[in-house]
């Protein structure tokens, strides 16, 4: 009987498939290469929540992630979220000053920001700082043989490393995506309000009027996938290095390629599926 | 036979069986049949890419074989369950190559982590065996336990792993070639802690390396691991008049025959 596979073989090797198949598997063989990385990652993500139900539970390691997702990304986020609000509202204004219809800017821009700006640029953001760090130090971890060695105590590396990552990008991405949010509408408000002279009441009015709570949970739900599948991303590229400072960089790099890409990709698929959830109800 | 391995053996503490084990097409390891001896150095040498990490790391079950057994103390280790793995586990502390100690935690935190991790003890008897420990091995540095491994020369962070091998008192002890990298006194020195280390703390030690020079300067057996199979295994005196001819190569080439000769 063969033992269960350990958990530090992030990546089992294959095996080798026979002679006649051997041209026609060598055809297919970007295709099933992706299917078979899609793969470990989904096997990297259920092994990474089966092991948040199994104790030991450190909450210090949560809660150290949380601050490194979280409070560490906070000034990126408002500097990020400010402009892009800001931004934002400045072109909106230009195209509504089209009809003498600048008033809607808030109705427009907070509703953007609510379902689509704010979670997918804060999971690009924190993707960029935190989801590149997570790579990085899982990745010379891994060639340090660290990893190796929380094993040879008895500790499941993904229960170790990849939980508490999880679960802190999985909460703060959320938060994160909110402050944001808040953020952003100063940012119009600093625009349309102060620069543009609009006029406050009928702004705040048409904002109450069109953005709805929904909008608001959407977008907490999109933030909410995005950072697992920063997580998922980042710590599976990092823990499956193999080598030396030089595939350290390249796992980072490929943690933040594929995390960005896949949001965006995930983002679509998302608002398909909130569609037909939440029907647009808009004004 | 096999009635034979299943029991503890009183010199034997270690015995390997038969283990095979690939990588994909990469046949590593091709049935390797090791005995190893309770209580004294055991050196497995060879030269790069001959499988011994891959061996080294089969000892502690961190890898599953494709075919083969590792008995510890007569118990077969291949197939249990992780909980059974873990026991077992606690027989063994490891010393890394390059010490693999946690960089975000610092030298009083990494040499406490197999404690923390395995028992619920209070922190101050925790701190009591670490600082006790630090004294044994010779770690007197001032603010030494506030440092972090960064801050930390090769050798000092070699003997901080050392020390976080040893806290949980294992009876098995293994090296991953621990003398890779440093000068000729360093490596002395490295050799020393070994030697003080099995001597003073009774462990059966593996270490694996491929430093002939150190090797016969500290080895009570020596095995030689080439292409996936022992081909060599013996006390130091066996071994230099083994007829292997890559053995004999290795021998020759690391001049060690003629250190050892003066150090007799």
């Amino acid at each position: 009987m063969s033992p269960p596979p350990r958990d530090t073989a992030a990546v089992q090797p294959r095996s080798e498939t026979p002679k006649p198949f051997a041209a026609v598997a060598k055809v297919f063989s970007p295709l099933t290469g992706a299917v078979a990385v899609f793969g470990e990652h989904v096997l990297l993500l259920s092994r990474a929540v089966t092991w948040l139900f199994r104790r030991p539970l450190r909450i210090r390691l949560f809660f150290d992630q949380m601050e490194f997702v979280g409070v560490g990304s906070l000034p990126i986020i408002m500097l990020v979220g400010f402009f892009t609000g800001a931004v934002t509202a400045l072109q909106a204004i230009l195209a509504l000053s089209l009809f003498q219809q600048q008033r809607y800017v808030g109705f427009g821009v907070g509703i953007s920001l609510a379902r689509e700006l704010a979670p997918v640029f804060t999971a690009l953001m924190i993707t960029a700082r935190a989801g590149s760090g997570m790579a990085t130090e899982l990745a010379s971890m891994r060639i340090t043989e660290q990893v190796d060695a929380l094993t040879t105590f008895a500790v499941n590396p993904v229960q170790f490393l990849v939980t508490p990552r999880l679960v802190a990008s999985a909460v703060m991405l959320p938060v994160m995506s909110m402050v944001f949010n808040v953020v952003g509408l100063v940012g119009v408000y600093v625009v349309s309000i102060i620069s543009y002279h609009i006029d406050l009441g009928q702004v705040l009015a048409l904002f109450r009027h069109g953005v709805d709570p929904v909008d608001y949970f959407q977008g907490l739900i999109k933030a909410f996938f995005f950072g697992i599948t920063m997580a998922t991303c980042a710590c599976y590229q990092g823990l499956s290095v193999r080598g030396g400072a030089k595939e350290v960089g390249l796992a980072t790099t490929r943690a933040v390629v594929s995390t960005s890409v896949t949001v965006l990709v995930l983002d679509y698929f998302l608002i398909q599926v909130m569609n037909v959830v939440f029907p647009y109800g808009g004004t | 036979m096999a009635e034979d391995l299943q029991k503890r053996d009183e010199r034997w503490q270690l015995r390997i069986r038969d283990l095979n084990k690939s990588f994909g097409s990469q046949h590593v390891l091709r049935g390797v049949n090791l005995d190893i001896e309770r209580g004294k150095i055991n050196i497995i040498i060879g030269g790069s890419g001959q499988g011994k990490s891959v061996l080294m790391k089969h000892l502690m079950g961190l890898l599953a074989p494709d075919s083969g057994h590792i008995y510890v103390d007569g118990q077969d280790i291949i197939g249990l369950s992780d909980v059974a793995i873990a026991k077992i586990q606690r027989k063994f502390g490891m010393v890394f190559q390059y010490a693999a100690l946690f960089d975000s935690l610092n030298v009083v935190e990494n040499i406490a982590f197999p404690l923390l991790e395995r028992y619920r003890l209070p922190k101050k008897e925790v701190l009591e065996r670490v600082r006790e420990l630090l004294d044994r091995l010779d770690l007197k540095l001032p603010g030494i336990e506030q440092k972090f491994p960064g801050e930390l020369s090769g050798g000092m962070r070699k003997r901080v792993g050392l020390a976080r091998a040893l806290i949980d008192r294992p009876e098995i002890l293994l090296y991953d070639e621990p003398t890779t990298g440093l000068d000729p006194i360093a490596t002395q020195n490295v050799d020393k802690m070994i030697r003080r280390t099995a001597d003073d703390f009774s462990v059966t030690s593996v270490v694996i390396s491929h430093d002939m020079a150190s090797t016969f300067r500290i080895a009570d057996r020596i095995a030689m691991l080439y292409e996936g199979v022992i081909v060599a295994n013996g006390t130091r005196t066996e071994i230099m008049a083994a007829p292997h001819p890559v053995l004999k190569e290795f021998v020759e080439t690391s001049g060690a025959v003629a250190l050892a000769g003066a150090a007799s």
